[in-house]
């Protein structure tokens, strides 16, 4: 695409046709890679596939096996509490750190740059790095011990009734940054007349942003909710680098019941279904927001 | 220009492999890389190469689970490697059955692999519908305690001589400071002490009623309760661990940092490359000291089809070199299992693997878990035991119940 925009070919036609033709490869991937295999993934739950895929139809056993299963009942719960205050710590955090960047402070470049960091780094390399860091014999435990809190104890990922949390503190880290830059640009996309207007009617700072700003910016709120959500769903990788799921099975996600069972369990039945049962949490998630976004488009 | 010379690279990259077609490289896939295992698959790389072939190494790190998923993907999406390790019994079973991987019946016979290798169960696990598709090459078992002198000494009391010992010395070895038993963070080192600790308390005909004919009912009864008792032990002394992999967990040991370890005899590697000597630095009780039998499943490779000819040829030399004599030697004493024929003079062998030689001529085998259990049955256990292992409030009871489900369950 932007190889055909150097060579400027000024013709309206002829771009829309180039971009016409570049597109079709990726339409047959949405349909065929995406759709297709999608449908494919489905159909082949109901069967008792092993290591290949056999279309001997079980009915809904592998449901009720995953359902039945401890691990899997572990990896939804453990979801849902990544899940939930993910999207409300990285919202909250994320709108604080860009109100805060708003307020015309020096160096906000380079701050901008220490906070959007982290996003730079891969799930593995931040899960690693925060598996040290709460590790009690090498991290923030032996740090504070060494400093004269003998019996300070801090060491998450090796709690069972914790670890989850030790996970969320490492995908806020990461993620963080990323929600702050997306709501600073919506920030900047309000009019300075509305603060200007604000400020003459008397109205708090704080009020102007919780009554005004943020209704206003809705359509980032609804990106930004997208974005997270889907990292939520599919989180995996932090989770295998961090604790591989561990202590025991107390830091479990769906993804990796998934990836576990089809590859090392060598049960692509079983995998389909969890898979598949992960393909219903998406669409709970994208049907509202696509209502939402579409729907009220239309009204407006 | 950019195009003549993106063409010659294209050109290169396909005449190369026709150019070293005279020295066959053969890749070969394994999980071998612990500092134990990288030396004794050295040894293979040497003999094989020997042969006027080329070993390229294609170690895959992070343990079986991690690397089987890959080699099975590499095999059935069309980019199958030279050979490949696996542990013999059913995790490759369904990639003979597709159809993908090689009949070595000929070379079997021609090297007489029916009267060498002993035990005949071996080659048995290699055997589908009469044709042998796998090249065994140790026999490993997993019925091993490891203690750590330098522990008990520091902790005052005597080196214990079977598992009720070692569960009485474990308040003497907790008040020293030292973590009684070693149990890493991986899924299959809890499942695998499990299955040690049902041989040596329930013993062998129970294994079987449990593993082989799959009877929920003797998995429900009171001989396997005994063993989840046991396993409520372990889990009580194991607290503290906090290691993953299983050779950290033998780390512990060698270090004097922990009591002992349940762990096959790979583990026996670790304490050679630390330069520890059976007897003086460490002790071992096959079957905990307290039932002598030891499982006997191990490593086998695995020879996906392949269309190039002389790669076919390369797989038969390397399937002959793996089980020669003097590669078995090699290769059985850096590694600290026991070699596949019975007819190779094992001198150098140290007092662990000498016990275990015994045992394996006076026949008190059985078969492992690998070869009983499909993979599926193994990873229920395996997701059953690591959160019994790693949740103290989860009981003895509920973990049997659930433990007889699997079973009963199972193929």
């Amino acid at each position: 695409m932007t190889g055909q925009a150097h060579t400027g070919r000024p013709s309206k036609l002829l771009r829309n046709l180039s971009s016409k033709i570049a597109s079709i490869p990726m339409m047959l991937t949405a349909v065929v890679i995406f759709l297709g295999g999608t449908v494919w993934t489905v159909v082949y739950s109901f069967t008792n596939s092993k290591l290949l895929p056999r279309a001997k139809f079980v009915g809904l056993d592998q449901y009720e096996r995953l359902w039945d299963a401890p691990r899997w009942i572990v990896s939804i719960q453990n979801l849902a509490i990544y899940g939930i205050f993910t999207l409300i710590f990285s919202l909250v955090i994320g709108f604080l750190l860009a109100a805060l960047m708003d307020q015309k402070i020096r160096f906000e470049n380079t701050f901008r740059t220490i906070f959007l960091y982290p996003f730079a780094l891969s799930f593995i390399v931040t899960g690693l790095v925060w598996q040290w860091i709460l590790n009690p014999e090498f991290g923030v435990q032996s740090v504070v011990r060494s400093l004269g809190w003998e019996s300070f104890t801090f060491d998450p990922l090796y709690n069972s009734d914790i670890v989850i949390y030790g996970v969320l503190i490492a995908g806020l880290w990461q993620g963080t940054g990323l929600v702050m830059c997306l709501l600073l640009a919506g920030l900047r996309g309000i009019d300075e007349d509305i603060w200007k207007a604000a400020r003459v009617d008397g109205i708090p700072m704080w009020k102007t942003y919780l009554f005004i700003v943020i209704p206003m910016m809705r359509p980032v709120f609804i990106t930004t909710l997208v974005i997270i959500a889907s990292g939520i769903v599919k989180v995996y990788d932090l989770v295998v680098a961090q604790t591989s799921g561990g202590p025991g099975i107390s830091s479990e996600v769906p993804a990796k019941y998934v990836y576990d069972y089809m590859f090392q369990a060598q049960n692509l039945g079983q995998g389909f279904a969890a898979s598949t049962m992960m393909l219903v949490t998406v669409a709970i998630i994208i049907v509202p927001w696509a209502y939402l976004e579409f729907g009220g488009r239309k009204r407006g | 220009m950019k195009i003549r010379s993106m063409a010659a690279i294209l050109a290169a990259t396909v005449v190369l492999p026709f150019a070293a077609a005279n020295a066959t490289d053969l890749e070969v896939t394994h999980w071998w890389t612990s500092g134990g295992e990288a030396a004794a698959v050295a040894e293979l790389a040497k003999a094989f190469d020997a042969t006027g072939n080329k070993w390229v190494d294609g170690a895959i790190a992070g343990s079986g689970g991690t690397a089987r998923p890959i080699m099975v993907s590499r095999i059935t999406g069309g980019d199958p490697m030279g050979a490949t390790q696996f542990n013999h019994g059913r995790q490759a079973e369904e990639l003979v059955e597709a159809g993908l991987m090689r009949d070595l019946t000929d070379v079997a016979t021609k090297e007489k692999w029916k009267e060498i290798i002993k035990p005949a169960s071996l080659l048995d696990s290699c055997t589908i519908d009469g044709k042998i598709y796998c090249a065994p090459v140790n026999i490993h078992s997993w019925q091993w305690l490891w203690l750590s002198n330098a522990a008990f000494e520091k902790a005052g009391v005597a080196v214990p001589k079977n598992w009720d010992e070692f569960v009485a010395a474990g308040p003497a070895l907790e008040k020293a400071g030292i973590v009684p038993l070693a149990v890493g963070g991986q899924p299959w080192q809890a499942a695998g002490a499990f299955d040690v600790l049902m041989v040596a308390i329930a013993g062998k005909d129970t294994y079987y009623k449990v593993f082989k004919d799959k009877d929920e009912d003797v998995a429900a009864g009171a001989e396997i309760a005994k063993v989840f008792k046991a396993a409520d032990d372990a889990r009580r002394m194991s607290k503290g661990t906090n290691v993953q992999d299983w050779n950290q967990a033998t780390n512990m040991v060698i270090t004097g940092k922990a009591g002992g370890q349940i762990m096959g005899d790979w583990a026996q590697g670790e304490f050679a490359l630390a330069g520890q000597t059976a007897g003086k630095d460490y002790t071992c009780l096959p079957g905990l000291g307290v039932n002598e039998v030891i499982s006997t499943g191990g490593d086998a490779f695995y020879f996906p089809l392949l269309k190039d000819e002389e790669k076919s040829k390369a797989q038969e030399v390397l399937a002959s070199t793996l089980l020669a004599p003097a590669t078995q030697v090699a290769f059985n004493l850096k590694k600290g299992s026991l070699p596949v024929r019975g007819d190779v003079d094992l001198a150098a062998a140290n007092d662990c693997m000498k016990k275990g030689l015994d045992i394996l001529a006076k026949g008190n085998v059985i078969e492992g878990t690998d070869q009983l259990l499909s993979a599926d049955s193994q990873k229920q256990k395996e997701d059953l035991f690591s959160e019994f292992f790693a949740n103290p409030s989860m009981t003895p009871e509920d973990a049997q119940k659930r433990f007889a489900d699997i079973i009963a369950s199972a193929e």
